[in-house]
């Protein structure tokens, strides 16, 4: 099964969330499942040829279930980041990619970023 | 998605969504209209004149950070002739506000301002994490938010400035809005949106940020690649803001304007003249001389209580009884400096204009 590299940035104290460190390199599934609940490359039985590619919101749920250590609910809600947490794809807003609609690839970098701290 | 171009200047590609207008823009320009916003907030607020001394209230945390950088940029680039100052209050919170104090020391050099640090242990004589000791995580946020202010006052009076400028973002007036209504504070309601706020005797105080959007205060600093320091204070948890904050936060996901909107009905809120009536008048102090609705002002009365281990005299009515019933203030409780404004008495300072 074919994988892609990623790399995460959490700001905005998320970091706290994810063993207090900013910086990931992950490797994840390049096509996963249609449906949206499973946890990281056990799934054996999809192939090349179904599901669909990976993206955004497959990432959010995969962070949660392999790198997120507490709180849930500061990371997640309703099946997408939190209200308050920023999303950035290579740079730019993930509203302009379609949001957890963007389809990810290899060499993507991709920021969370919490709004929701004292200024 | 196929890449598209800036709205405005049509020529660089779009990296981000303004929250507040919808528009698709590239990086120079969202630099270019959060800048001139602020710049025109200021002016047609007239909030500051050339030779003014202005503390920008400064946690180290996203607000004042970018406060502090675009009051810098806006002072050279449209010539203000302000000198800027950094203030900041340290409430003695271990592990919260003696990190954010190293961000705002680094930011002293970065911005090239001079720094002022007073802390609630020098000048009331108890630390955030004392007070929170005595009396839970349940109304601490009183006792913070009361000592701060007057803090900020009085470490602005030390500085001998005319303005003290804070970081509080639309976010933060549309919250504090809500919590008004939630809680029937008629007076704070009344005053909440004021961009400028000055009484007889205190500083004039402003908040430049007040149409600024919180989530693109944050793009602005991830963008410009702004150093802040960015965790929940410990004890804010169970605070009541927390409850406004939530339900923004859904408002603003479905409807953006969301935050600006209320912030405009805020505005336009009359108090009924049966109303106004009841509401205090301002006076000062007898004890320390602070501007205050009533006696003593809410600090010494805090204060009091913490010394006299009544600590929630100044919160709950049985507190209160309590209080009052227990024979007279001791003669040597501690009590905080008497407080003086600029300029009533002090010497003249001679004020140059930046080149």
């Amino acid at each position: 099964m074919s994988t892609i590299n990623v790399k995460i940035e959490f700001g905005g104290g998320l970091e706290l969330l994810f063993s207090n460190q900013r910086s990931h390199k992950i490797t994840i599934p390049a096509r996963v499942p249609s449906e949206n609940s499973s946890k990281a490359g056990d799934d054996t039985e999809s192939t090349e040829s179904e599901g669909r590619p990976v993206d955004l919101k497959y990432l959010i749920f995969w962070l949660r279930d392999n790198l997120l250590k507490e709180r849930e609910e500061l990371f997640l809600e309703n099946g997408t980041v939190r209200p308050g947490i920023l999303v950035m794809v290579n740079d730019t807003d993930w509203e302009l990619e379609g949001e957890g609609e963007y389809q990810l690839k290899d060499g993507d970098e991709i920021v969370f970023i919490s709004t929701l701290h004292g200024g | 998605m196929a890449p598209r171009l800036c709205a405005l200047c049509k020529e660089a590609r779009a990296i981000l969504k303004r929250p507040k207008t919808g528009q698709q823009i590239c990086k120079e320009c969202f630099f270019f209209v959060f800048e001139t916003e602020v710049h025109n907030t200021i002016t047609q607020a007239a909030l500051f004149k050339p030779g003014d001394r202005v503390a920008i209230g400064a946690s180290g945390g996203k607000d004042s950070t970018v406060l502090a950088y675009v009051m810098k940029t806006l002072n050279d680039r449209y010539k203000y002739g302000l000198e800027l100052f950094l203030l900041s209050i340290d409430e003695g919170i271990t592990g919260y506000r003696d990190d954010s104090l190293e961000t705002v020391k680094r930011n002293q050099e970065q911005y090239d301002m001079p720094l002022k640090i007073l802390s609630y242990g020098e000048l009331y004589g108890w630390t955030m994490d004392a007070i929170v000791a005595q009396i839970g995580k349940k109304n601490n946020c009183t006792f913070c938010g009361v000592f701060r202010r007057q803090a900020l006052d009085r470490g602005a009076a030390m500085l001998n400035v005319d303005h003290i400028v804070t970081g509080h973002n639309a976010d933060d007036i549309a919250e504090t809005v809500l919590m008004n209504i939630m809680r029937g504070d008629i007076a704070r309601l009344g005053r909440c949106t004021l961009i400028c706020t000055q009484g007889e005797d205190t500083i004039k105080r402003s908040k430049p940020f007040k149409y600024a959007y919180e989530k693109e205060i944050v793009m602005y600093a991830y963008f410009r690649k702004l150093d802040y320091f960015s965790t929940e204070c410990i004890y804010s948890p169970d605070a009541y803001r927390g409850h406004a904050r939530a339900f923004l936060k859904d408002l603003e996901a479905s409807r953006p304007s969301a935050i600006i909107d209320i912030i405009h009905s805020g505005e336009a809120f009359e108090i009924k003249e049966e109303v106004k009536v009841t509401q205090k008048a301002q006076q000062t102090c007898k004890r320390c001389g602070y501007m205050s609705s009533n006696e003593l002002c809410k600090a010494c009365t805090l204060l009091e209580g913490l010394e006299r281990g009544v600590a929630n005299a100044g919160i709950t009515d049985r507190a209160r009884k309590t209080f009052n019933t227990e024979g007279q203030t001791p003669k040597d409780l501690r009590t905080i400096p008497f407080f003086q404004l600029p300029g009533s008495g002090a010497t003249s300072v001679s004020i140059v204009a930046p080149t």
